[in-house]
């Protein structure tokens, strides 16, 4: 590769101009705008703008009751909604001080984790047609399209899945989804090659993402970005390793850590991931199929919450995801603060962005993976 | 700040240090890799600081407002990255005087943070560098998530 030539922002004399990236724009994925400062080609400065999406997430749950809140979580991302669902039963469980039953924990760690693998594909699909490449848009969504099927065996709903509930899930695995679910996984671990041959023979990718938008550990610490986009930059830490709820801490996996830190680490770390998480789905698969049949994978739980404050964090496929809930002993939250990953990270784009070519706007920004349903809450 | 620097404090350490050198403060109870919290307003940036600096903490998960009716309150997650333990501080804002210490200039993480919950509550985090709404529109004249604005049906 040749190297990047060295650019001095203060040598050129060009005119500063300012360019509005969205709300509609192909790059944008979900309605933001990205207020871009341009030297020339250069990027000096950029604001994002959010709040397009603003609906009072939070001040709506305060007028609901608890189980109607779980569907509300799923439709907090789209391509997350098991783990947001997720996160909010566990706090809520975590208030009534209830332990759910090992199946349900390990049904929770499937469908967590085939949410992940077909978020990263979603991810990998928006990445190509980012950077110029459909094949990988449409190889990409082939793969994800069998993980969503898998989501229909197990609850009936391809993306908003409405499956965990508080003090367990909805429903246990149905007949033959442990034979597909394994089918499924073999056969993508095959297939995520071909497509890493793709992505990695195509200069165009490569050369679009290496060396670009460099951050350091200790920036992206700072900042508060997590995930992995924050594993790219040095940071070894997943919440699923190092502060384990619902069963992590019986998996045994792989954390990808990368020291580069630029937009080409970012992208390895996710597609490392999807291996991993196959890895924890075969596992917990197996834990299942050792339980007995009837074992219990739901406790009745009362509907008044006692009064107290608890929160609870849950790696999401985007970063860190957290929930506050106070409640006050009755059957409705009195606060519930969402902690979105995104809005966090989106918030970083003024580093990721500062130096960088207007053209590679999109391919750092790809790397955010943006879900706005989740940052403007 | 003086005092000893700590890479991965456990539990315990972080109970017994943040009492030795901040008297105001109130640990009310800890659990496994968790330290829960209450702090007086006036040494929260202080308190931060120390905690960032001395305990490692590099990271700032989440903060929120609280509208408690008689009080407001902000809520500090904070969480180290070596051993995965977190820190909940909650400092109480009384509501007819709602001023804090901005604590963006240790976690850059906090920033927008603070800013929702200046624009939904209306604490004002002071030595914020963009004190300005992001949600909701910039013209707003609303506090929409305070008890005291209620939902239609609900008036």
């Amino acid at each position: 590769m040749m190297p990047e030539p060295e650019i001095k922002l203060d040598s050129m004399n060009t005119d500063r101009m300012t360019v509005i990236m969205g709300p509609q724009h192909p790059f944008s994925h979900g309605l933001w705008t990205l207020k871009v400062e341009v030297d020339g080609e250069i990027v000096t400065d950029a604001e994002p703008i959010i709040g397009y999406l603003h609906r009072g997430w939070e001040k709506e749950c305060e007028n609901r009751t608890y189980p109607k809140i779980i569907p509300m979580a799923d439709r907090l991302c789209y391509s997350a909604s098991m783990t947001w669902s997720h996160i909010y039963c566990m706090t809520v469980e975590k208030a009534l001080d209830v332990d759910i039953p090992d199946k349900a924990k390990y049904l929770r760690i499937v469908a967590d984790e085939i949410c992940r693998i077909q978020s990263h594909l979603m991810w990998l699909a928006a990445v190509g047609t980012d950077l110029g490449n459909l094949t990988v848009f449409l190889w990409a969504m082939r793969e994800r399209e069998f993980f969503l099927d898998l989501n229909v065996r197990l609850c009936g709903a391809r993306m908003t899945t409405n499956y965990p509930r508080i003090g367990g899930v909805r429903n246990d695995t149905t007949e033959y989804f442990d034979r597909d679910c394994m089918r499924c996984v073999e056969r993508f671990e095959k297939r995520l090659w071909d497509i890493i041959a793709l992505v990695d023979d195509s200069s165009v990718f490569v050369s679009r993402m290496q060396g670009i938008s460099r951050l350091t550990r200790e920036q992206v610490a700072n900042l508060g970005v997590t995930g992995p986009a924050m594993r790219g930059c040095g940071v070894d830490f997943d919440i699923r390793r190092d502060d384990p709820y619902d069963g992590y801490d019986e998996m045994d996996f792989e954390v990808p850590v990368l020291k580069e830190g630029d937009t080409y680490a970012r992208y390895m770390v996710r597609i490392e991931e999807m291996f991993q998480s196959c890895e924890i789905i075969r596992q917990a698969m197996k834990k299942i199929q050792d339980m007995p049949r009837s074992a219990p994978y739901r406790l009745k739980v009362p509907s008044a919450v006692p009064e107290g404050t608890h929160f609870a964090r849950l790696e999401d496929p985007r970063g860190e995801s957290l929930m506050y809930l106070i409640s006050d002993g009755t059957d409705k939250p009195y606060r519930l603060k969402v902690r979105s990953p995104i809005f966090v990270n989106v918030s970083a784009a003024k580093p990721m962005v500062q130096g960088c070519r207007i053209a590679d706007v999109p391919a750092v920004m790809a790397m955010v993976d943006m879900c706005l349903g989740e940052t403007d809450r | 700040m003086p005092g000893d620097v700590y890479q991965a404090p456990t539990v315990s350490e972080i109970e017994s240090i943040l009492v030795k050198e901040f008297p105001s403060l109130q640990v009310t109870r800890t659990e496994a890799r968790r330290v829960y919290a209450t702090a007086d307003r006036d040494s929260i940036f202080e308190l931060c600081t120390f905690i960032h600096d001395n305990l490692n903490f590099e990271h700032c998960s989440s903060l929120s407002g609280v509208d408690r009716e008689s009080t407001f309150q902000v809520v500090y997650h904070l969480s180290n990255y070596e051993n995965g333990v977190m820190i909940e501080i909650t400092s109480d804002v009384p509501s007819d005087d709602p001023r804090i210490a901005s604590v963006a200039s240790i976690w850059g993480g906090a920033n927008w943070h603070e800013r929702e919950a200046y624009e939904l509550f209306g604490i004002v985090f002071e030595g914020h560098p963009k004190l300005e709404r992001l949600l909701t529109p910039s013209n707003y004249e609303f506090y929409p998530f305070r008890k005291s604005y209620k939902l239609r049906g609900q008036e």
